[in-house]
């Protein structure tokens, strides 16, 4: 007997074998997918649009096919929420921006036309950090979403939507985006899985820009072979995607079924010292230091590496990133599409406009960010600000090179608290800021970075473990990343969610 | 609008003018520089659009390779070196006609650069401009102005956008500062934007046409007291949009420069604006601090590396460009250089090549192009192309000339009935009758008539006065219609005259 | 109130066409300067030396066929449009000379 709660417990893999198996079908998934959301997303406010239309014909659809015996993704019928910063045509699209408000895209990204190709069902598009920017979700246009595991905290950002929409069970694989941390932090703070990928490994085409060489799509899951299969199918080339990397796409699932045996034997694990020192939470240390532990006994040699520039890591991608992001959102001007608005007084020029639509349509992050990188690539100001960051990130790749010549896989704790209050960090952007402080040198480097649960720190709540390794060997995150998930969930007795709160269901 | 109080002349004796020209030329390819949308002449307007070039949230710029290799034959063109590496950068200004609000373009890194072309002015003077780059980037859609007086934007209610335009590739070449061309400076811009737009044409990278925008021309211009004085104040004039208003824009800016300058005010540094209608520059943007363009390297674009071989191969294929054509041409003609610049000049190459390919000689194609043809054209008003007779029709009525069908005077009558569309050379001599008389009889006999009738002829000849032969020449001409051959007649009357 | 770093933070807030209020613009011109001086901190270690990275993949030479793809849908993307007429963008009317 399957109960609706039952099937949204499923991980994907399984969701995905009972699918294939006849033993359920897509539209009853789908169904109790959209059902959890109706129950739980009041107070969770993961989605900023759900599709249930749009995705209950996409179920029917695939339900159909695999009736008439039709070859099918592996994937096909299992439900998938996307973050609002990916472009879905006829879905509305905000980036979690008020200035966007209405618009609905003429046009699919990339990666939802691979989604959309598989047959998954999209059951809407989740909330964000307006335009991707911020560490807790507290910035979007439309209102905060809630951690599953305390409501009165963030659930990470920028795409908090995501992960909580994981982590409350209303869908088993979300889109992220993660441009300094937006897939990985959150992932730590709600206890899920998420992975940036290589940088150009996944198509940008249908992304809305923030800062354009640091940007990258990628999987939001509760468990690692999920990412796995999810990061499979969104990868490869584009040629729409200028930056899109020619490789043939790995089997990431070969690797996590290989790290599932738990036999790390021969890995280098190099612990990086720039990564775990001042503020760090103390129970966030401690259950990194457990994980290091257990990868330990599965054979693997822990090595100390040194990565001296990542201490300038922040200050160069709050350089970079502002300043292509200035550009990137010049284009939201209330010329061809979203909101426009007139000035209070004085003439109506399309200059006047722009300025008022932007003026109202941005939020305060937004605006910090924008002016930010206009000051950083202004004249006479570039090579003091813009162009000595591009050198830094020079200097921090050659760190990673280094560290890499002795290890196969770099790690840290993904975040150095666990999930804060909301409103607690609002007023101070530098200790906001300081949230990305170990995701952030990953993306200036362009290599794949995952995050997954190490426990629960000392207040109850989850911390993550991010592992990273050289760029095009992304198959090495889910290897090790598989290894310490099955060895962490068979001391916990089962995966960490399981000890989240149950979320009051509305009637 | 200020009227120059200066007149030309004195303005070019007082101030040493230094221009610098910059040209835009539309790639003709077949999509846009960053995206799959065609572009055509005449589309309905936004129908040529895709994400990319509406600059939607979302969407990624992919290179044109085409427009690429089309860059760097115009830099071969122009003797420019080709960048060992070059990037695309971003231009950041806000206009409605500029989807992302920011162009993507070259900055610091242009795909060719440290060139050169030689112009040739019209008295044949060959003067060189030194190109300083020549670089890609997109170009912007267009504005309609609607409402004010006179639907120009100052008074403009609102604006129409069509985003057809965005995107199409532009290839942007500026010359470094052309000193030394004194009160030839007007003539030298002129002949400069020419000489490009012929270019553009032979190496088929674009259609090249001024009055649809296919090439557009900005002329900066600046005065300076000498040309060892360092380079003064320069205004830029845009709306340039023919090759007669560069040459008048840069006459009337030298001259308005130097009364403002001779008043002992200072030139301000802005855009100005070329009327046609005014013939004049009025005062447009003025150029300041304002425009910071935030250069920096397009994020979503990879650097361009072009392969030594590929530059190479692309310059083999270069075709012969019209100048080196035209001086060719003139070597193998046995042109002089003032006979070539008459040619050049009526519009003329062409129609002799094809003439001499026909089969007649260079000098007696020239002789019909140049004279005859040309003096009927000038009376009709029309170009020589467009006279309703073809270059192998001349070939042909040269060639009856040269075995002796006709004789020059006849073959110009000939000419005439093709002219005024009797049929081919051949046909119009077969229907009039025009053939030279070669039958000797016949023109002996009429010589004896001729001088039957003029007895006192023969003596006086006899006697070594060879004037009156003119009158039997003449007389013989008449009688056979003027289709003798005036030489074969005075051959045979002397003859006669003598036996 | 006016500073040097406010009526910087002005300027800039005019280069980038975003109308501040004055009390956005008081916050914002603190947290600027607060951000820049710590940011300010990596024209330490990017002396010459050093390369710029602005690709973190080295790529090069990447080209699309000059083979076109099908445009969008005229009446979809207008639809978005805050306002439209003759098949074009209606937007308000534009001061300074035509580019």
């Amino acid at each position: 007997m399957s109960a609706p709660d039952d099937l949204t417990r499923l991980t994907a893999a399984d969701l995905a074998a009972r699918l294939a198996a006849g033993e359920v079908s897509s539209t009853e998934a789908t169904r109790a997918h959209l059902d959890r959301i109706g129950a739980v997303d009041g107070p969770v406010h993961a989605f900023l649009h759900v599709s249930a239309d749009e995705a209950l014909a996409t179920a029917r659809a695939v339900d159909q096919a695999r009736a008439q015996g039709e070859p099918l993704h592996p994937l096909a019928g299992v439900p998938i929420a996307v973050k609002d910063v990916v472009v879905t045509r006829g879905l509305p699209t905000t980036a979690g921006s008020r200035i966007l408000e209405g618009w609905v895209p003429p046009y699919d990204a990339t990666l939802v036309r691979k989604i959309k190709a598989a047959r998954l069902p999209i059951l809407g598009k989740t909330n964000m950090d307006e335009f991707a920017m911020g560490s807790s979700t507290e910035h979007s246009g439309y209102g905060n979403t809630h951690n599953p595991w305390d409501l009165d905290r963030i659930p990470g950002g920028s795409g908090g939507g995501s992960a909580a929409a994981v982590a409350a069970y209303e869908a088993p694989l979300a889109i992220g985006t993660d441009t300094g941390g937006s897939i990985r932090q959150p992932a730590a703070v709600t206890g899920t899985v998420g992975v940036k990928p290589t940088y150009g490994s996944v198509s940008r085409y249908g992304l809305i820009a923030l800062a354009s060489s640091l940007d990258q799509a990628g999987p939001v899951t509760r468990t690692v072979l999920d990412a796995a299969l999810l990061h499979g199918l969104i990868a490869g080339h584009d040629p729409h995607d200028s930056t899109s990397l020619t490789d043939p796409v790995p089997d990431f699932a070969a690797a996590a079924r290989l790290g599932a045996t738990g036999d790390l034997t021969g890995v280098r694990v190099g612990v990086v010292t720039e990564l775990r020192g001042e503020g760090y939470q103390p129970g966030v240390l401690a259950r990194f230091e457990e994980s290091l532990d257990l990868l330990r006994q599965a054979g693997a040699q822990i090595v100390e590496v040194s990565c001296p520039h990542f201490e300038y890591a922040l200050a160069a991608y709050y350089l970079i990133l502002p300043a292509e992001a200035s550009s990137n959102l010049a284009k939201f001007d209330g010329m061809r599409y979203g909101v426009r608005v007139e000035p209070d007084e004085g003439p109506a020029t399309a200059e006047r406009v722009m300025a008022a639509t932007r003026g109202r349509g941005f939020g305060d992050e937004v605006k910090r960010r924008i002016i930010l990188g206009t000051y950083a690539l202004s004249a006479g100001y570039y090579d003091a600000y813009y162009g000595s960051a591009q050198k830094v990130r020079t200097l921090i790749q050659r760190d990673f090179a280094a560290a890499f010549t002795q290890t196969d896989v770099l790690v840290s704790p993904t975040a150095p608290t666990t999930a804060f209050k909301l409103g607690e960090k609002l007023d101070d952007p530098l200790a906001m800021y300081l949230n990305d402080v170990a995701t952030i040198p990953v993306n200036l480097a362009g290599v794949p970075g995952m995050s997954l649960p190490s426990g629960l720190s000392d207040d109850g709540l989850p911390a993550g473990f991010q592992v990273i390794a050289p760029a095009r060997e992304d198959a090495r995150l889910y290897r090790v990343g598989a290894a310490l998930e099955r060895l962490l969930e068979t001391r916990w007795g089962g995966p960490l969610l399981k000890d989240a709160p149950e979320l009051e269901v509305a009637k | 609008m200020s009227e120059p109080a200066v007149a030309y002349d004195e303005a070019v004796e007082r101030y040493d003018p230094v221009i610098g020209i910059e040209v835009h030329v539309e790639l003709g390819t077949r999509t846009k520089m960053f995206d799959g949308a065609e572009q055509y002449f005449g589309a309905d307007p936004n129908t040529q659009i895709t994400p990319v070039s509406l600059g939607l949230p979302g969407a990624l710029p992919a290179v044109n390779g085409t427009a690429v290799e089309y860059a760097i034959r115009i830099g071969l063109a122009l003797n420019c070196a080709i960048a060992e590496s070059c990037r695309f950068a971003r231009k950041n200004y806000f206009y409605p006609d500029v989807p992302k609000n920011f162009q993507t373009s070259q900055y610091d890194e242009p795909i060719a650069h440290d060139g050169w072309v030689d112009v040739e002015l019209e008295d044949g003077t060959v003067f060189r401009v030194d190109i300083e780059r020549a670089h890609m980037e997109e170009d912007a859609g267009k504005n309609t102005h609607v409402g004010g007086a006179t639907g120009r934007i100052h008074g403009a209610v609102y604006s129409l956008v069509d985003y057809n335009r965005a995107g199409v590739p532009l290839v942007e070449i500026v010359t470094r500062p052309i000193t030394g061309a004194g009160e030839r400076a007007p003539e030298v811009a002129r002949a400069y934007v020419q000489t490009l737009r012929d270019m553009f044409r032979a190496l088929g990278v674009s259609e090249a046409r001024m009055e649809r925008g296919n090439v557009r021309a900005d002329v900066n211009v600046s005065l300076r007291p000498t040309p060892q004085s360092p380079l003064g104040t320069r205004t830029e004039t845009k709306n340039v949009n023919s090759f007669r208003s560069v040459e008048r824009a840069v006459r009337f800016e030298i001259s308005r420069q130097a009364a403002v300058l001779d008043e002992g005010r200072a030139v301000v540094q802005e855009t100005r604006h070329w009327h046609e209608d005014t013939l004049s520059t009025t005062s447009g943007r003025v150029k300041s601090d304002a425009e910071d363009y935030r250069y920096f390297p397009e994020p979503d674009l990879v650097p361009i590396v072009p392969d030594p071989a590929w530059v190479e191969q692309i310059r083999a294929t270069l075709p012969e460009l019209p100048a080196a054509r035209r001086r060719r041409l003139a070597t193998e003609w046995g042109y002089s250089d003032p006979e070539m610049r008459d040619v050049v000049n009526a519009g003329a190459v062409e129609l002799i090549e094809s003439t001499v390919a026909a089969g007649a000689a260079p000098a007696a194609a020239r002789k019909w192009w140049m004279g005859e043809l040309a003096r009927t054209a000038k009376e009709q008003g029309v170009e020589l192309s467009e006279l309703p007779v073809t270059p192998q029709q001349i070939g042909a009525l040269q060639a009856l000339v040269d075995g002796g069908t006709l004789t020059d005077k006849l073959a110009r009558q000939v000419l005439e009935g093709v002219l005024a569309g009797e049929g081919t050379p051949e046909e119009v001599v077969a229907a009039r009758g025009l053939a030279v008389v070669s039958d000797e009889g016949a023109l002996l006999a009429a010589i004896d008539e001729a001088l039957a009738a003029q007895p006192d002829v023969v003596a006086k000849i006899q006697g070594g006065n060879l004037g009156p032969v003119g009158a039997i020449i003449g007389a013989v001409m008449k009688a056979t219609r003027g289709q003798a051959d005036a030489a074969r007649v005075r051959e045979l009357v002397l003859e006669r005259v003598r036996s | 109130m006016s500073t040097p770093w406010r009526d910087e933070v002005a300027r800039v807030a005019g280069l980038a066409r975003i109308d501040l209020t004055p009390t956005e613009l008081d916050r914002l011109s603190g947290e600027l300067e607060v951000i820049v001086h710590s940011v300010a901190r990596v024209s330490e270690i990017a002396t010459p030396d050093v390369p710029a990275t602005s690709h973190p993949l080295p790529l090069s030479n990447v080209f699309r066929a000059d083979e076109p793809e099908a445009p969008l849908d005229r009446d979809e993307v207008l639809a978005q449009a805050p306002a439209a007429q003759d098949g074009k963008f209606l937007v308000p009317q534009i001061l300074g000379e035509d580019a």
